[in-house]
């Protein structure tokens, strides 16, 4: 455990060190970012909204009294939409979209010998590989949990608009009231940590691959279970902090 | 020219290499020989810096590699072209991409000088026009040539190649012995072979190593091996019925 703490740590300094050629690093980061946010966006867009309408079905449902206010719906999506369902089931989701894909690239790349390739180059392989991978992911995941939060939101009209629980309009008014804006800073700190653990976890996994395609899987599986696992530590922690 | 002395290196409590020392000239292809397991592979990982001796010291032209950090190392890496079993091209990107990979990170040259480079390569290896094509669209002969393509892409002093003929028909294992040995010779490079195919040994063996449960066995040419009384070098290289008729046509 600790050992694995170690190489952890050690692989991420040397995926900062200073890069060969800046120009060739910042075409890696662009096709990450590519990657990591045009190639989520369908899935994030799908289950924001769906979440969002089912979040706010299930809010009217608990909430019938006739001492509480319609408004009330609107409010409760807002805050747990932002607050916990669009940061941390986004990143849920993206542990298995992205992180799998990372670990199963840079572990494909270690049985084939393409990371003793680029070493044998004299390139700095953990920077190459795993730097523009961890900048996109710090980066775009938080853009995604961004459309994702308004997504959700749209879903909980939408939701409304289907049915007669609440009214849109008392869905617009608890939208907005009595909104603190510490909930969209705590949503954009766990969607920057949630990004780094992602990319850092799964790229780690990859990297240390040792066997075949057997092995490749494995690792991908762990990166995702550990990916996840460290999320929900983390949103807890975070949530702790700054609530 | 590159010097290893003494090397040895141990996995746990498994002693691969016990105490290697060779001397490998330039413009020959320098061979690495021996059975499964005797450390052939461990050997060619310690000299190019994949695997860092337990003892020992690799020297590449006076400098010892050895007690470099990966920033010291980097000068000699630029230096160094190789050749892996599975051509280890890098599956995102083009032949073209491929070869141009190096260059884009070691050299200032424009875009139009690194396209001629590729493509001068790519002749080289009688893989003309084959720019666009992505390693999965290739045969394994073709990935062969395309990572020597891209090992000599830098102009290298030193090409290390890991069992070349692997995987590939023997019309195909001649045509890139053939390649290897004629670029040897032309631009004056310490070639370094892994192999265990009999027809590169007894082809292009100009100086060869033969490694024997972790130690160096036996050394000389492919001129010398034939009239060997070397047991165990014997064993190895005269397995086959084939090779035991050749020996005898001798």
């Amino acid at each position: 455990m600790f050992q694995s703490l170690g190489k952890y740590i050690l692989l991420l300094r040397l995926s900062f060190r200073k890069p060969e050629k800046f120009s060739v690093y910042w075409s890696e980061v662009m096709r990450e970012m590519v990657s990591v946010g045009i190639g989520s966006l369908g899935i994030i867009a799908i289950i924001s909204v769906f979440i969002g309408a089912v979040a706010t079905i299930q809010t009217a449902f608990q909430l019938v009294s006739d001492f509480i206010p319609k408004t009330i719906v609107g409010g409760i999506t807002r805050d747990s939409t932002i607050l916990e369902f669009s940061p941390t089931i986004s990143a849920l989701v993206l542990a298995g979209r992205v992180g799998s894909s990372m670990a199963s690239q840079i572990g494909t790349m270690r049985v084939t010998e393409q990371i003793d390739a680029l070493e044998i180059m004299g390139v700095n392989a953990p920077g190459y590989l795993i730097s523009p991978k961890i900048i996109a992911g710090v980066s775009m995941i938080p853009l995604l949990v961004i459309v994702s939060v308004i997504l959700g939101l749209t879903g909980g009209y939408i939701a409304c608009a289907a049915s007669n629980d609440v009214s849109t309009a008392d869905y617009i008014t608890g939208l907005t009231d009595g909104f603190n804006p510490l909930i969209v800073t705590v949503c954009a700190v766990k969607s920057i940590f949630f990004g780094f653990i992602i990319t850092s976890i799964c790229s780690y996994q990859g990297f240390y691959t040792d066997g075949g395609s057997l092995e490749v899987g494995q690792s991908a599986t762990r990166g995702v279970v550990w990916s996840c696992i460290m999320i929900l530590f983390v949103d807890l922690i975070i949530s702790r902090l700054l609530l | 020219m590159i010097e290893i002395k003494d090397i040895y290196k141990t996995f746990g409590d498994n002693e691969v290499l016990k105490g290697i020392t060779a001397t490998f000239k330039p413009g020959k292809n320098n061979l690495i020989i021996g059975g499964s397991g005797s450390g052939k592979t461990t050997l060619l990982k310690c000299i190019v810096g994949l695997h860092d001796p337990t003892k020992g010291d690799v020297i590449f032209d006076g400098e010892n590699f050895t007690d470099m950090d990966f920033e010291q190392r980097v000068p000699i890496r630029t230096k160094i072209g190789m050749l892996f079993q599975n051509s280890a091209l890098f599956d995102s990107m083009t032949v073209e991409e491929n070869i141009m990979f190096p260059l884009n990170l070691f050299t200032n040259q424009t875009k139009a000088e690194k396209l001629d480079r590729a493509n001068f390569c790519l002749e080289r290896v009688n893989l003309t026009g084959k720019n666009k094509l992505f390693p999965s669209e290739l045969s394994g002969g073709m990935k062969k040539r395309v990572g020597i393509a891209r090992a000599i892409s830098m102009q290298p002093k030193y090409l290390f190649v890991d069992e070349p003929n692997s995987g590939l028909d023997p019309k195909t294992s001649i045509l890139i012995d053939e390649l290897i040995n004629e670029l040897t010779e032309e631009y004056e490079i310490t070639t370094v072979i892994v192999t265990h195919d009999m027809n590169s040994v007894m082809g292009i063996g100009d100086h060869i190593i033969f490694l024997h449960q972790g130690k160096k066995w036996w050394e000389g040419s492919n001129k010398e091996i034939a009239h060997t009384d070397n047991q165990e070098l014997n064993d190895f290289v005269f397995a086959s019925k084939f090779m035991q008729a050749a020996k005898a046509k001798l």
